[in-house]
């Protein structure tokens, strides 16, 4: 089969290009990435009016053809045809921003002299004509010589009217298109201006929701307050939004398990899908209502143009530990998950506050270190009032975020004075006007993120805890033998080597044999343990009826479960951090520096909190 | 008068760059952002609390957040508009 005609849509940032990307394509698009680089590829079929499919990719959003990331290098390789992986586009849709018309058209235009079939998408033109703008494509046709069509990614004229300019395009002889001698940057920049002074059929200067929103959200006081607010907002909601909905999925896990006990004979096989994937992937899939709830929130911030003022209103205070305000945005990222935040720093200009950012990502508290804590808060600490209306528990769980947070920030300071010495790259923006998002875009968002998630968890977690139950099965203890099985089995013989280690910071054999297949993905370190101590009860019918919390409170001291606390802040492992580090470093040294860095600090952390609490005689 | 000691919400023309005070790649950020000689600026906003954060300001049509080492390289005059202006 001949490859289908593939279009790109090409423009600055902040043209609506995703948005109308989602609208053109809907729920069937296809992510991946562009081979050597960790630039995600979006794509996805649209059918033109004649039923003939067509493949749409969204290119990375830039402002010219000379490149300041390894983001806006993609697009460059792309619509040059030099990209590895990705055909030259047989067409482009060049998406600008209809009130941002001067600084649009310079890349418009840099971007027509390339020769490509080639249709504009005027974009956003009702956000324009908010603010009292009024334009005439036809002019603009005419100036620019290739077809422009207004659109709004939420109404589907203008969606019509782009599919039938691409159909004419693509059907279409070859047309002579502007080329001649490639303009520089000044002259493409008056030109632009010429044209969009003769596009402009009237400007009324209007009230601006965006300059009267920004008042108060960059305010220095008001604003930083607006912000801790909605962070404080955020974090309420990933507990208190989550609580019918992980009920429901325990439900599910709970029927599971007894329909399979019920159906089938005690023996291998039963105990491999009660303990090893009920309990093992169920207890991960628990914590999707969480990570959805926070990834709603990130999206909305992005989405909306918020996430820009947040970095505005932190750059003062990142600048203190020599980090840019850019890297706020990844690094809150990274509250969801490292590998997106890692991804987000390519938005970063500076190699060197890059890779900083990148070295402290990991410190951020991800949602999968979600489960340990509340796991080990849950059955621990005492779910007292502190007085208030501030719960015990909650302060906790606070509180380990603060110190992911501080620990970041000081070894940001640490690195900047180091291994990433330099001049500080600065901050430079474009702030976006507000708008609110499109649901569907938010919902296709969120779609994304717990297919990923759900492919995570029925793959690696599914496997780790798989290979975690025969290693802890296996060799089963002949009858009559007094050794428990766990400690008879092969995991628990390594896990006593690994205990020699891991003893003077309080860590018993059960976590030193969590964190084993943990290294595959934090959250596997609660699914272990409940694997643990699933094969460890046997038939024995009380120890079954249990909670994971309950038998850890039993089993545990205090001070070990502290320390296993303070180990998590810094927790290194995470392999699909370390591969995204990898990629994005281009090399392994960076990501072994990192895993290297966190051990120390977590086996530090850990040994410090035991000593303390042991000391204090809790 | 550089553009960081122009009063906010006060509009007015970018008369010089200093582009010796920009990084390469800065300086060309900013000249995509539209920053050019006889464009008119305006300061929003100044982060922080001691007014050492970074500043916003509207170049031509677009809002801008840059840091004050930045802003200092752009030399701002207030007052009529000139044919250059125009024709920038």
């Amino acid at each position: 089969m001949s490859a289908l005609p593939l279009v790109a849509l090409v423009g600055n940032p902040n043209a609506g290009k995703s948005a109308l990307f989602n609208a053109l394509t809907g729920a069937r698009q296809k992510l991946g990435n562009y081979p050597g680089v960790t630039v995600e590829r979006k794509a996805g079929r649209l059918a033109l009016s004649d039923g003939r499919p067509i493949e749409l990719v969204d290119l990375p959003g830039t402002y010219s053809l000379s490149p300041g990331s390894p983001d806006e290098q993609v697009t460059r390789d792309v619509v040059m045809g030099r990209q590895a992986g990705e055909r030259r586009p047989d067409a482009l849709v060049i998406v600008v921003d209809a009130a941002n018309l001067d600084n649009h058209l310079r890349f418009a235009l840099e971007l027509i002299a390339l020769g490509l079939p080639t249709v504009v998408a005027l974009n956003m033109v009702d956000l324009a004509t908010r603010d009292g703008l009024e334009l005439d494509a036809a002019v603009l046709s005419r100036e620019l010589g290739v077809p422009v069509v207004s659109t709004v990614a939420v109404r589907k004229r203008g969606l019509d009217h782009l599919r039938e300019a691409l159909e004419s395009l693509l059907n279409g002889a070859p047309r002579a298109y502007p080329s001649g001698e490639p303009r520089d940057f000044d002259a493409n920049r008056a030109e632009a201006r010429r044209i969009a002074r003769a596009a402009i059929v009237r400007e009324t200067p209007s009230r601006r929701l965006t300059a009267a929103v920004d008042r108060v959200a960059l305010h220095p006081v008001a604003g930083l307050v607006l912000l801790l607010a909605l962070l404080f907002v955020m974090f309420q909601a990933v507990y208190a939004w989550s609580e019918a909905p992980i009920a429901f999925i325990e439900g599910l896990a709970e029927a599971a398990a007894t329909a399979v006990r019920d159906t089938l004979p005690d023996g291998i096989l039963r105990s491999f899908l009660i303990d090893g994937v009920i309990n093992g992937v169920g207890s991960v899939v628990v914590f999707l209502p969480q990570i959805l709830i926070l990834f709603f929130f990130i999206l909305m911030l992005e989405a909306t143009g918020y996430m820009v003022r947040a970095a505005f209103l932190m750059d003062g205070l990142m600048a203190r530990v020599g980090l840019s305000g850019r890297a706020f945005i990844p690094l809150l990222s990274s509250f969801a998950c490292a590998v997106p935040g890692i991804m987000a720093t390519r938005t970063i200009a500076d190699p060197k506050d890059r890779l900083t950012t990148i070295l402290i990502a990991p410190l951020m508290t991800c949602s999968a270190r979600l489960p340990v804590y509340a796991v080990i808060i849950g059955a621990f600490i005492p779910a007292r009032d502190v007085g208030y209306g501030v719960g015990l528990q909650g302060l906790v769980l606070f509180c380990l975020y603060v110190a992911g947070i501080v620990g970041a920030m000081l070894v940001a300071l640490v690195l900047r004075m180091t291994v990433t010495k330099g001049a500080s790259g600065g901050f430079l923006m474009e702030m976006p006007k507000y708008q609110w998002p499109r649901p569907q875009d938010i919902a296709l968002g969120l779609w994304q993120r717990a297919v990923i998630f759900l492919k995570r968890a029925g793959t690696i977690i599914f496997a780790s805890t798989v290979i975690l139950w025969l290693l802890l099965s296996f060799p089963r203890v002949p009858d009559g033998d007094p050794t428990s099985q766990v400690d008879h089995s092969i995991a628990g013989r390594i896990a006593s080597g690994l205990q020699v280690v891991l003893e003077p910071v309080g860590f018993n054999r059960d976590i030193s044999l969590a964190l084993i297949p943990a290294m595959a993905a934090r959250e596997v370190a609660v699914s272990a343990l409940a694997t643990v101590y699933s094969i460890d009860a046997g038939d024995d019918e009380a120890a079954l009826e249990q909670s994971l919390g309950d038998r850890l409170k039993s089993q545990w001291p205090l001070p070990t479960a502290l320390a296993f606390l303070a180990w998590f802040i810094f927790a290194p492992q995470c392999i699909s951090t370390i591969a995204v580090t990898r990629r994005e470093t281009n090399g392994w040294r960076w990501p072994l520096f990192m895993v290297g860095y966190l051990f120390v600090l977590a086996y530090a952390a850990a040994g410090i909190t035991y000593w303390t609490a042991t000391a204090a005689g809790l | 008068m550089r553009l960081t000691d122009l009063p906010l919400r006060q509009p007015a023309y970018v008369d010089l760059i200093d582009w010796t005070l920009l990084s390469a790649s800065e300086g060309q950020r900013l000249r995509e952002f539209g920053l050019c000689e006889g464009a008119s600026v305006e300061a929003l906003h100044r982060g922080g609390l001691w007014g050492k954060g970074p500043v916003a300001c509207r170049i031509g049509r677009m809002t801008i957040a840059m840091r004050r080492a930045h802003a200092a390289a752009v030399i701002v005059r207030t007052g009529p508009v000139t044919e250059a202006d125009e024709q920038a």
